[in-house]
Parts: C-alpha cells; structure tokens; sequence
C-alpha cells in the first residue's frame, strides 16, 4: 500500500518538483502514473524507493513511514518492492541465472530457496529456456523480461516499474505490459509509470496524472491526456 | 553474517582482485614498499633500542666519599643513595681505596711509575648504576646533594647523546609509520574506489533490491584484507632479505665490534605479526573508506 499526503519535494537547486501530491494505491492495484517528461514521475519513484525524501508532507510504502524511517530499515523495505528500470539494469558478466541469484543473495536468500523459486519466475515469464544466456545476447524484450523476473524473484509485495516499454517497439511493448498485468492478477501490486498514451489506453487501468509537480487526474480509464 | 554470505564475499573480495588485476599488482606493491621501509626503521629503532639498553645496563658513575667517612656513616651513606628514584638498590657498590688502586694498575701494568703509588693517593668510592639513563644527570646531582659525597665522575654528555640518539630514532621511526600507513590507505582506498566504481551499477542493483550497506561493503573489505596480507606477506620475506644483507654488510664491513644487528630469527615471530597485522588494517580499513560514497544509493 502507498499513501502520499500532501508531498512536496524541492532540491538543492530550488526545482520544485512536486508541489501537494495526495495519491493513495490499495494492495493488489494496477495503477498507471503518467505525465510528461519533468512533470515529477521520477520523483514520485525516487521517494517510494527511498532514494530521497520529501521537503513536506507524509509518504508511507507498505507501512513504512518513510518520513521518519531510520536507515537500516531501508533495505527492509526495499524487500518489499521490486523496482523495474527503462534501461534493463542487468548485470552483463552474469547469465540470467547469476542476474536472479544476484538479487536473491543480497537478500539473503539461501542456495535451496534460490533453486527453488528462479525456475518457477523464469517460467512466469516465459523464459525457462534462458537461464543460461547472457543478456547482450538477447532481444530488448527479453531482457526486460529479465529485469521483471528480477523485480520478482524476491516475492515483492508491489512492483515499481519506471517506463518498461521505454526501449521496446510496440509489439514487445504489448507484451511486456500484459506479462505485467497477468503479475498483477496473481496479487502484486503494480504502479507503472510511462508516458505512452496508446498503451495506457489499451488497458482498462486507474490512470494517476502528474503535470509540473501537481496531481491532475486520478481515474478509472484507458486515457489521459496529460 | 549467514556462512553462505561469508563464502560469497570471499568469492567476490578474490574475484575483484583478479578483474581490476593491474590496480591490484599497483596496491600490494604500495603496501610492500611501505612496510618494508616502516619495517626497516622500526627494525633499526629497535637495534638502536637494544644496543642503548645494553649500554645502559653498563652505565654508572662514581661518588666519591669524605675522607673523615667512618664504616658506619659510609653504610649510611650507602642507604641515603640507593632510596635515590632511579638508583639501581642492587647496583651501590662500595670500593675502598685499595681496591680501586689495584683495578687502576691493572690498566696501566706497563707503567711501573705507579707501583709505589700510596694508596692515600685515591678516595674511597661508591660505583653506582642508574636505572633510566634519560634521567641520568639529575640522578648524579641528587647524590652530590647528599652530605658525604665530596666529588663525583660521570660521562653525562655521553648519556644523553644515547638519550638523544633513541629519542630521535623512536621519533623518526614513528613518523614514517604514521606517513607511510597514511599513504598505504590512501592507495588501497583509491584502489577500492577504482573497484567500486566499476561496480556501481552492480551495488546500486544491490541497493535497489534490499542488500544491507554491510552486504554490500564486505566484498570489498574482504578484497582490501587480502591485498593487506599478501603485501605483508611479500613485504615480510623481503625485509628478512634485507635485513639478512644488511647484517652481512656490517660484519664484512667489520663494524660488527661497534655495531651489530639482533638476529632476525629472534624477531620474525614478531615483525610477520606486526606486518600482517598492519596490512589487514590498512586494507580494511582503506576499503571502508573507499566504499562509504558508493552506499549512498
């Protein structure tokens, strides 16, 4: 669950970036957040993550108060997310296999828990078949699929994905957003944010609208206009 | 920490060494070089050390002592001077006239001019050893204080030369040991850095996924532990060589009778304890540094 009240966010140079964002996600939503560029998309993420804080108001991620969160609770709440990036973010030296385990260890996971859970996510998302490839050696939609099974493998309450189509054409596009949705209907929450109009418009999803750091629709829907 | 972590960072400490393995060769010879020259003073601090504590171990002075003295007043005498602060108790000797007559003609047996020499001629004596040389003249004047004590003859500008000597071999030796640690840790924090820095990607995916800053700091203190011992270890085998030459130098050289060096197989105990020692904390503690920047994520 997020719960933003009344956040405000202005950096050192002055920017303000986010100007009273009042947004509320139950567990289990699929929600949209979109915006132009420099609307305050990657803000909203950088505060969910925990990468900043905000200069005003409360921010609370699956009940972390993150106002007042000391820094070794950080990471504990970072186990509660999983966080999908534009550009992949995967680990070139390390096969499928070592990028999944990677992300396991640094949580601790054990070997058998590691043999355990990375077939089942890598077969949820349709590469069962890859363990062993290397990402360079794979198409845009593949290694995003990586990436997904990364934010999943840990068993995250809820997924933050930052413009996932981003490097993709429309087809892979379309797939990676339903893979994305059919994680979703298996209990995890999902915000995504993106600024492709067509793809939000093809989903019947609730649709957050940001524009110069203010919330200017929150609704039911496959459109925006932003 | 899990055991299964444990292996992981000592996979992950080696396995960094060996990808950024020219930074590495770069930071064991550094922490080589500098232990083996704070090692070289320290080892000549403490020869300088040993030869002075020798010396000092020889050291005393005589107190010459009134003439009208009777045995009673001169065992008194002898009890004021060994209650003196840092007057050897066990080093008061008393030595009569005669026998001190009979030691100076034993260094002058070629003269037969002082075989008729009267024994009036020398005063009795007490020969008395200092425990701190450092604090060797002020012991002298405090038992010329002392009633009954009419003269004395100590070498006390050669005392403090020693003093002086030790006092600045400790002192140089320490300032090389700090300078030189300083710049150890400089190099293996910038080696670590260098390492770090390839890998921010890597830590801000370990960040982003939940890794503790200990999870992902241990790698690279682990990475830094080993570059410190095989430093020491490599700095340890030269320094015996150099050491080993030195020695020889001296003797070949014959100034073996004025100055000869302890035997390294006396102290290599100690100098591979000190060195691995030192270089597991400059490398720990040098990648700690480095890291610090990098866990801000």
């Amino acid at each position: 669950m997020i719960r933003l009240i009344d956040v405000h966010k202005e950096y050192d140079n002055g920017t303000k970036a986010l100007k009273g964002i009042n947004l509320r996600i139950e567990d289990g939503e699929f929600v949209f957040l979109v915006g132009p560029s420099g609307s305050g998309k990657s803000t909203i993420i950088k505060l969910l993550t925990g990468e900043i804080t905000a200069s005003q108001g409360r921010v609370i991620v699956n009940g972390y108060n993150l106002n007042n969160i000391r820094r070794w609770q950080i990471p504990h709440m970072r186990r509660t997310l999983g966080i999908i990036f534009q550009d992949f973010r995967l680990i070139e030296k390390k096969t499928v296999q070592g990028n999944l385990e990677f992300a396991m260890r640094t949580v601790g996971a054990s070997g058998r828990e590691m043999r355990k859970r990375i077939p089942y996510v890598l077969d949820l998302v349709g590469l069962d078949d890859k363990a062993d490839a290397y990402p360079n050696e794979m198409s845009g939609g593949e290694q995003q699929r990586v990436a997904i099974a990364r934010a999943l493998v840990n068993n995250p309450r809820m997924i933050i994905a930052d413009e996932p189509t981003g490097n993709l054409d429309p087809k892979r596009s379309l797939e990676i957003m339903t893979l994305l949705e059919r994680i979703n209907a298996m209990g995890t929450t999902m915000l995504v944010v993106t600024h492709e109009r067509d793809l939000v418009n093809r989903f019947s999803k609730r649709v957050v609208a940001i524009k110069d750091g203010e919330l200017i629709r929150d609704g039911q829907g496959g459109y925006y206009r932003a | 920490m899990r055991r299964f972590n444990l292996g992981y960072f000592i996979r992950e400490g080696f396995s960094s060494i060996f990808s950024h393995g020219l930074m590495s060769f770069a930071a064991v010879c550094m922490i080589v070089a500098c232990l083996i020259i704070m090692g070289s003073f320290s080892l000549l601090a403490v020869n300088v050390d040993e030869m002075l504590s020798q010396l000092e171990e020889e050291n005393e002075f005589l107190a010459f002592i009134d003439e009208d003295y009777t045995d009673d007043q001169i065992r008194a005498l002898m009890e004021q001077v060994r209650q003196i602060d840092n007057v050897d108790p066990n080093g008061v000797t008393f030595v009569s006239r005669e026998q001190a007559k009979r030691d100076y003609l034993k260094g002058h047996e070629a003269e037969g001019l002082y075989v008729n020499m009267p024994d009036e001629v020398l005063r009795d004596r007490l020969s008395i050893h200092v425990k701190d040389l450092e604090r060797f003249n002020e012991t002298v004047e405090a038992v010329c204080d002392l009633p009954g004590v009419v003269n004395h003859r100590a070498a006390g500008e050669v005392a403090e030369g020693f003093v002086a000597v030790r006092n600045a071999v400790t002192a140089l030796a320490y300032i090389l040991i700090g300078i030189l640690a300083a710049v150890s840790l400089f190099i293996i924090s910038n080696t670590t850095r260098l390492a770090a820095f390839a890998r921010r990607e890597e830590i801000a995916i370990m960040k982003m996924c939940g890794a503790t800053d200990s999870f992902v700091r241990w790698p690279f203190i682990v990475e830094g532990l080993i570059l410190g011992v095989m430093g020491a270890l490599v700095a340890f085998f030269l320094q015996w060589a150099v050491y080993a030459a030195v020695s020889k130098a001296l003797m070949d050289g014959g100034a073996v009778s004025f100055f000869s060096l302890l035997d390294f197989s006396h102290m290599w105990k100690r100098v591979m304890g000190v060195f691995l020692l030192s270089g597991s904390i400059i490398g720990a503690l040098g990648s700690s540094f480095a890291i610090r920047k990098f866990l801000q994520v």
